[in-house]
């Protein structure tokens, strides 16, 4: 083990060359497993793929290669995309390609490894085989890159995720990383690296947009004896795991990206923000974090380069609002996470009150590929003003989920109708929610518009940091926005008040929409409607006079969900009809006559005395008097209860 | 417990603002909770009121100030399991322990806690069980969860 460390050092990151000598590449070969001699079993292991199981199949891989193919290897790889498919199970035979499988769980293991080491391969569990034609080709097996999921994608920030055990800094090494780190530090100054990224073109990809290359020339600028740089793994957007498979898939490429943009500007103090809860996500991180510093790679004069560094990472302690730049800082100072006014930036004056730069993960996943590829190749990918791609988590009741990179410009609907595969139980499909909690819902109309910033800002979209929710006819608009603003109103940090009581009001106002209200004598009947014509008005003055971005942009589902479903939020309130049939509180309930037996079960039950009859004859209820809780519907044991 | 705290409040030796987050973190979870006592010993060490902190650590999801229970439930509420049903699925669990997200049953048993996103999002309604994750959770299946877990508890 210490002499490949030894040799990686010598002869790769150090080799001047941009061609590594032969012997070396075929060294690399073996730490790849491009070739091998002996079967190698890879499993998804990533916090997705444990929930769907993986934990379980990999040990009972585990103890069949013990019992059956001791020689055979076991790896453990992180996230390859789809979700849906998870537990994924790799295995490459030697002198083959390797053979993807789909939805491995504990029981299929068996039957599965039978028959791959038999020569007699199951073809219901099969994806695909990766690899090139030729040697090593299995006849009659699609390659996985033709697959509508992956031959739209453009993999490049992801290309490693899913490949290589994110817990070997040798096969990173291997595959090419941290010589474009070491090639930096030593051959580039600041300002260069700064003018690479910014003839890149590449801009944040958290969904502000802003030219990567002129924030970090910012902090250069600012003259300071100590700069820092903040990695912003905090997506707290309900339903957004996209850095966090980032994380637990490829870490040292994630460690390469940092450094380097911590040399770019000077910055000697790198942080990772990293979300709580992701435990998975932090222990590899630390890992890759020790490796690295192991191998010299952060730490003091690395490589005789005269450049220190050091990384660190800081949990977050759980609130919505730190992924604002100045609530992240105060969070790190220690204390409350709540925005500052700005100016002054925090390129200026950040953390400790020296310039900061905060990017997010995604950005700083892109910068070692441009540092080693060129800031043309970077503008070969994509659109004129948004180059490169954009990673996307793609949940909600699409037939495929995951995360999936495409390239800026791709329609909404590609991504939709060819990567996700349309909608599945044969439901039609509503809208895509773009952007997490503060995003905006896009509908059928809009659905044409390229994935990139000046298009989707012309529409009013919010691109967001990725989140790709797609929603069917099962949901009900009203109902979703209702969520949002339960989240927002909850994460609202109470500093300023448009923020704090008008999403207090709006919940108010949206929870008044989705209910009948008690009785209709009160004053309740008037507050909902007066309630409703001022939902917009709220929603204007949230936006234009909140302190920070949580503020401004929490009305945007409402909004965006008004504009594109008005008729369903005019059926809640005029019409008291939830067409999703989601909203419980808007249900009326009948009693099938020829079900009920007159058992008087939901009779009893009933909290406002509703339903009346006669013993063993069929009883009915009063609509003016049911407040639709649908008790008598769970009590009813001859299902004579009918919602409508 | 009083000297785990000391030991941790030993590696926190430069008594500065900004390790405060990361103390009452790792107290947390070395204890599971951050009692009035650890409160009290932070803020003598960094030089700061009671009050303070306590409002500091109020404002963030992450921190409890009382012990999870002996099984601690955490129900995904992301989106997509919202759309998979995750609220009728919370609320069974509400009425079934008789208590809200984010406290603890009186006898110590259960807690409940509600996350917004856990990462499975193909598979919700997601749950996780003292670490243990179980998917596709449909409300009816709620209330023979729990006599199970009740089984366990008594068993053990």
């Amino acid at each position: 083990m210490e002499d490949l460390k030894t040799f990686l050092i010598q002869k790769v990151l150090l080799f001047e060359s941009d061609t590594l000598a032969s012997e070396t590449e075929k060294v690399l070969q073996n730490v790849r497993r491009d070739r091998t001699n002996v079967p190698v079993i890879h499993v998804t292991y990533n916090s997705s793929s444990i929930i769907a199981g993986s934990d379980k199949t990999l040990s009972a891989i585990k103890s069949y290669i013990a019992d059956n193919q001791p020689s055979s290897e076991v790896v453990t790889v992180g996230c390859a995309g789809p979700a849906n498919y998870e537990p994924l199970v790799c295995i490459q035979m030697p002198g083959k390609n390797r053979l993807f499988f789909r939805n491995i769980t504990e029981e299929k293991v068996e039957p599965l490894l039978n028959g791959v080491f038999h020569s007699d391969i199951n073809e219901d569990d099969l994806l695909g085989q990766s690899g090139e034609k030729g040697f090593g080709l299995w006849p009659g097996i699609p390659f996985m890159n033709e697959l509508p999921f992956f031959a739209l994608q453009k993999r490049v920030v992801l290309n490693n995720c899913g490949c290589y055990d994110p817990e070997s800094i040798e096969e990173y090494i291997a595959r090419g990383g941290y010589r474009t780190f070491v090639k930096t530090i030593r051959h580039y100054t600041f300002e260069e690296v700064c003018d690479i990224i910014e003839r890149s073109g590449l801009r944040g990809r958290s969904g502000g947009g802003y030219p990567t290359g002129v924030k970090w020339k910012q902090a250069l600028t600012t003259p300071s004896n100590s700069r820092y740089l903040i990695c912003n793994a905090k997506e707290s957007d309900p339903g957004s795991f996209s850095d966090r498979a980032i994380l637990e898939s490829d870490p040292h490429r994630l460690i390469e990206g940092m450094a380097i943009s911590a040399y770019a500007i000077g910055a000697s103090n790198a942080v990772l923000y990293l979300k709580s809860d992701c435990n998975h996500a932090l222990e590899r991180f630390r890992k890759a974090l020790d490796m690295a510093r192991d191998f010299g790679i952060i730490g003091h004069n690395i490589y005789s380069s005269g450049y220190n560094l050091d990384i660190s990472v800081k949990v977050e302690p759980g609130a919505f609002v730190c992924g604002e730049e100045t609530a992240l800082i105060n969070s790190l100072e220690g204390k409350r996470g709540m925005p500052q006014l700005k100016p002054p930036y925090p390129t200026a004056s950040g953390l400790s009150g020296k310039p900061t730069v905060i990017n997010n993960v995604e950005t700083l996943m892109n910068v070692p590929l441009i540092m080693q590829n060129g800031p043309e190749w970077f503008r070969g990918f994509g659109t004129e003003k948004s180059p490169g791609t954009k990673i996307l988590a793609i949940t909600g009741r699409g037939r495929m989920s995951g995360v999936v990179e495409v390239e800026m410009g791709t329609t909404i609907r590609t991504v939709l109708e060819d990567i996700v595969d349309g909608i599945r139980d044969g439901k039609d499909f509503k809208a895509v929610q773009l952007g997490g909690a503060s995003g905006t819902f896009i509908a059928e109309e809009d659905i044409d518009t390229p994935i990139e910033f000046e298009a989707m800002r012309e529409k009013g979209i919010v691109m967001g940091a990725g989140g790709f929710v797609v929603i069917d006819d099962s949901s009900c608009m009203v109902d979703l926005v209702r969520y949002y603003m339960e989240f927002i109103r909850r994460e609202s940090c109470g500093k300023c008040i448009p923020c704090r009581e008008g999403t207090g009001r709006m919940l108010e106002i949206l929870e008044s929409v989705i209910k009948k209200p008690a009785n209709e004598e009160s004053g309740t009947t008037l507050e909902r409607f007066k309630g409703v014509m001022q939902l917009e008005t709220i929603s204007q003055v949230m936006k234009d006079t909140s302190l920070c971005g949580l503020g401004q942009t929490a009305p945007n589902p409402f909004m965006s969900a008004l504009r594109n479903f008005r008729e369903e939020f005019e059926e809640h309130i005029f019409d008291r009809k939830c067409r999703a049939n989601v909203c419980r509180g808007l249900r009326t309930f009948t009693i099938n006559v020829e079900k009920c037996t007159g058992c008087t079960v939901c009779a009893g039950k009933c909290p406002v005395n509703a339903i009346y009859g006669t013993r063993l004859q069929p009883f009915f209820i009063v609509e003016d008097k049911c407040i639709g809780c649908g008790i008598c519907y769970d009590v009813c044991k001859f299902s004579a209860v009918i919602v409508k | 417990m009083a000297a785990d705290i000391d030991n941790i409040l030993g590696k926190y030796r430069q008594g500065r603002r900004e390790e405060l987050i990361p103390l009452l973190q790792e107290i947390q979870a070395a204890h599971g909770y951050i009692s009035e006592e650890a409160i009290v010993r932070v803020g003598s060490h960094l030089g700061l009121s009671t009050t303070k902190i306590y409002g500091l650590a109020t404002f963030y999801d992450q921190f409890r100030f009382f012990p999870a229970g002996k099984i601690h439930i955490k129900l995904c509420n992301g989106t997509s399991c919202f759309m998979n049903g995750s609220k009728a699925v919370i609320d069974r669990f509400r009425e079934e322990l008789r208590i809200e997200p984010g406290q603890t049953t009186r006898n110590g048993n259960f807690s409940l806690e509600t996350v917004t996103c856990m990462g499975g999002c193909h598979h919700g309604p997601v749950i996780m069980i003292n670490g243990e994750y179980h998917i596709h959770v449909q409300p009816e299946q709620v209330p023979e969860l729990i006599r199970r877990l009740k089984y366990i508890i008594d068993n053990d």
